[in-house]
C-alpha cells in the first residue's frame, strides 16, 4: 500500500504579508518558509502513522517548486517518509499543479493520496479534489479520521453543520484537517537520515493553467478601537445598537 | 447562455449562504446579460418559484432522495449534465463544506477555471477577474479565469441578500444518476442551532476564560443574540470546546457582522480567521492585548464581571 503525500511550501503563519512588482507578487524577502501546516500536521503525520502501523509499505512526498523548496522537503523527510519528488516548476494555478501530482500518482501506482485541506497562503482548497477528479478516484474532503483495513478505508469527514462516516475502496484521495493526526517534532535521527533520503527532481508534464493571479491588495487599516470603561458595559451595548447597528 | 447557481439545503431548508449565492449569481447574470438559473437537489419546504425574489429566472428541481448525501463524483456528474444542458458559462456555489468538496472536481470535469472564496462580483469588462481572500484574509487577490466556463465559490457573509418582486419558473430536472463509490455509513449533526460560517453574530472565548466550566459567559450572551459560539485555537487544542468551533488561520475563517472576542489576546493566526468581521469587539483584561489594535470597540477589564453585565444590558434592549 503506497501513499503519496502532497507537500506545499508556505510563508510562516506570522509572516508579514506584503507585495512587490506593483502588487503582482508576494514579497518573499525575509520570509520564513514552513511546510503548509495542514500538509505537515495532518496529511504527512497520518501517512507516517500508517507506515509505523505496518499498513502502508511506502510513504512518498511530492512538491512543486524550484530548488528553494528543498529545505522544506528535507524537513518533511526528517519527520518521516521514504523519498520525495520535486516537480521543478512554480505555479499558482490549481489545475496545473493537480495535473502534475495526478500524473505522478498514476505512474507510481499509489493507493492513497493525502493533501492538507488547503494551503494557508492562497487558500485554494482545490488540489485534492482536482487530483481525485483527474485520476477518477473518489475524493474525501476535510477528513478528520482515517482507518485502513484490507484495502478499504473508513473515514470521518466534516460536512456542513456535521460529520459523515464513509466507507470506500482504495485508491482514493483524502484532504486532511484537524483531528487526523497530531503535530510531531523531527528528532535528530530523523534529521540526519533525511539528508540521504532520495529526492528526485523531475521536469513538469505539459498541462493547462486555467487561472492566473493578476493583482494583490491589502485590506484598509481599521480606524482604531473605541474603548468603553469596564464600569459601564451598558455603554458598549448602546454603541453596538445605535452606532454600529449590529445588534 | 446562463449563470447556474447550486442551492444547498439543510434539513429541507435552503441555506442562508445559498440565498447569498443566488443574489450574487443573479447580479452576475444581469451584468453578463444572460439568464440566472438555479439547481435545487432534493426536496425543500420553500416554494421554489419564490426563489424569483432573489433574481433567479429558472429553478431546476432534481427531487431525488438518493442524493441526500453529497457524493463528490455523483454530484459532479449531475451538475455537469445540467451545466451542459442549459449552456451555463458560470457556475456559482457557496464556499462551504459542500462547495469545497465538489467545486474542484467540477473544475476538472468541465475544464473550467475555478476561484474559491470569492468576496465580490467579478470584473467582466476586460476578461473575467474575481476578487478573493488570500493569506487567511490578510490580503486580497484578483484572479483571472481563462476558460469558457468559469466556477466561483462565494464566501459566506460576503454578499448582501436583496429581494425583488418576481417569480421563477420551475422545471423538473431528470438526471442520469451514477452509483456512488463511497458508502455513507452514518451522518451526525454537530453544530449548534446557529451555523458558525453563516452566523451574523459570533461570540468567541479564549484561554482568558480559565476553563470550560465558565463558558456560560459566552453561551448566555450568544443565545440571547441568536449568535454562534466560537473559540481560539488553544481552547480547542485542550478540548475545552469542540474542534469545529475553532476559528483562525488553521481553523475556520468567518466574516460575521459582529464578532465578540472574550479573553482572546488576538494572535496574528487568530486574526487571520476573523478579521473580515464587519465589527469586532474585544474584551480583555490585558490592555496590551494585540487584538485591541484590530478591534472597533473594546473594554479593558475582567470578563467575569463584564460579561454578565453585557448580557443583562442586551436582555433589557431585547425586552424594549
Amino acid at each position: 500500500m503506497k501513499i503519496l503525500v502532497c507537500i506545499s511550501k508556505t510563508p510562516d503563519t506570522t509572516a508579514k504579508v506584503t507585495f512587490t512588482a506593483n502588487n503582482t507578487k508576494f514579497a518573499e524577502e525575509a520570509v520564513q518558509w514552513i511546510i503548509n501546516p495542514y500538509d505537515e500536521w495532518y496529511a504527512l503525520v497520518k501517512a507516517i502513522e500508517l507506515k509505523e502501523m505496518g499498513v502502508a509499505t511506502a510513504v512518498h512526498l511530492i512538491t512543486l517548486g524550484n530548488a528553494d523548496c528543498d529545505p522544506i522537503i528535507r524537513k518533511a523527510l526528517a519527520l518521516g517518509g521514504d523519498e520525495a519528488i520535486r516537480i521543478n516548476v512554480d505555479s499558482q494555478d490549481s489545475y496545473y499543479v493537480a495535473s502534475q501530482i495526478a500524473a505522478v500518482a498514476k505512474e507510481g501506482n499509489y493507493d492513497l493520496v493525502l493533501t492538507g485541506k488547503e494551503t494557508i497562503d492562497y487558500n485554494g482548497s482545490a488540489i485534492g479534489g482536482m487530483v481525485a477528479a483527474l485520476l477518477e478516484w473518489p475524493f474525501i474532503s476535510h477528513a478528520t479520521q482515517l482507518v485502513l483495513e484490507n484495502n478499504q478505508a473508513t473515514l470521518v469527514r466534516e460536512i456542513e453543520g456535521g460529520e459523515e462516516t464513509d466507507q470506500v475502496q482504495l485508491p482514493i484521495v483524502v484532504s486532511c484537517q484537524k483531528g487526523m493526526a497530531e503535530q510531531r517534532i523531527p528528532n535528530m535521527k530523523g534529521i540526519m537520515g533525511a539528508r540521504t533520503k532520495p529526492l528526485t527532481v523531475r521536469e513538469p508534464i505539459v498541462a493547462d493553467s486555467l487561472t492566473s493571479f493578476i493583482h494583490f491588495d491589502l485590506p484598509a487599516a481599521k480606524a482604531g478601537v473605541k474603548l468603553v470603561s469596564a464600569d459601564d458595559p451598558e455603554e458598549l451595548v448602546r454603541l453596538l445598537h445605535e452606532e454600529a447597528k449590529v445588534i | 447562455m446562463s449563470v447556474l447557481i447550486l442551492l444547498d439545503q439543510a434539513d429541507g431548508h435552503i441555506r442562508k449562504s445559498s440565498f447569498e449565492a443566488a443574489c450574487y449569481g443573479s447580479k452576475l447574470a444581469t451584468q453578463l446579460g444572460v439568464s440566472s438559473e438555479a439547481l435545487v437537489i432534493g426536496t425543500v419546504s420553500e416554494d421554489l418559484s419564490s426563489l424569483g425574489q432573489y433574481g433567479i429566472n429558472t429553478v431546476h428541481s432534481l427531487s431525488e432522495n438518493s442524493l441526500s448525501n453529497a457524493d463528490v463524483q455523483v454530484f459532479t456528474k449531475v451538475i455537469s449534465e445540467l451545466v451542459k444542458n442549459i449552456n451555463a458559462t458560470v457556475l456559482v456555489l457557496s464556499n462551504n463544506m459542500l462547495g469545497k468538496a465538489i467545486a474542484p472536481s467540477l473544475s476538472v470535469f468541465l475544464k473550467a477555471g475555478l476561484v474559491t472564496g470569492a468576496i465580490d462580483l467579478p470584473e467582466t469588462n476586460n476578461g473575467f477577474v474575481v476578487k478573493k481572500n488570500v493569506f487567511g484574509g490578510k490580503a486580497f487577490a484578483e484572479v483571472g479565469i481563462n476558460t469558457a466556463i468559469k466556477i466561483i465559490t462565494l464566501n459566506p457573509n460576503s454578499f448582501p441578500v436583496t429581494k425583488i418582486d418576481a417569480i421563477a419558473s420551475v422545471k423538473p430536472f431528470v438526471a442520469t444518476i451514477p452509483t456512488a463509490k463511497v458508502k455513507v455509513v452514518s451522518t451526525k449533526k454537530v453544530e449548534g442551532e446557529v451555523s458558525l460560517s453563516e452566523a451574523e453574530i459570533v461570540v468567541s472565548g479564549g484561554r482568558g476564560l480559565k476553563g470550560p466550566e465558565n463558558w456560560g459567559l459566552v453561551t448566555d450572551l450568544a443565545k440571547l443574540l441568536g449568535a454562534a459560539t466560537a473559540c481560539s485555537r488553544p481552547v480547542s487544542d485542550i478540548n475545552w470546546r469542540p474542534h469545529h468551533e475553532h476559528v483562525g488561520q488553521t481553523g475556520l475563517a468567518i466574516a460575521p457582522n459582529l464578532y465578540i472576542a472574550v479573553g482572546i489576546s488576538g494572535s496574528i493566526q487568530h486574526l487571520a480567521g476573523v478579521n473580515r468581521s464587519k465589527t469586532i469587539v474585544v474584551i480583555n483584561k490585558d490592555p496590551e492585548a494585540p487584538f485591541f489594535k484590530s478591534a472597533d470597540y473594546g473594554i479593558v477589564g475582567d470578563a467575569f464581571e463584564i460579561m454578565p453585565k453585557i448580557t443583562e444590558a442586551v436582555k433589557k434592549l431585547k425586552n424594549k
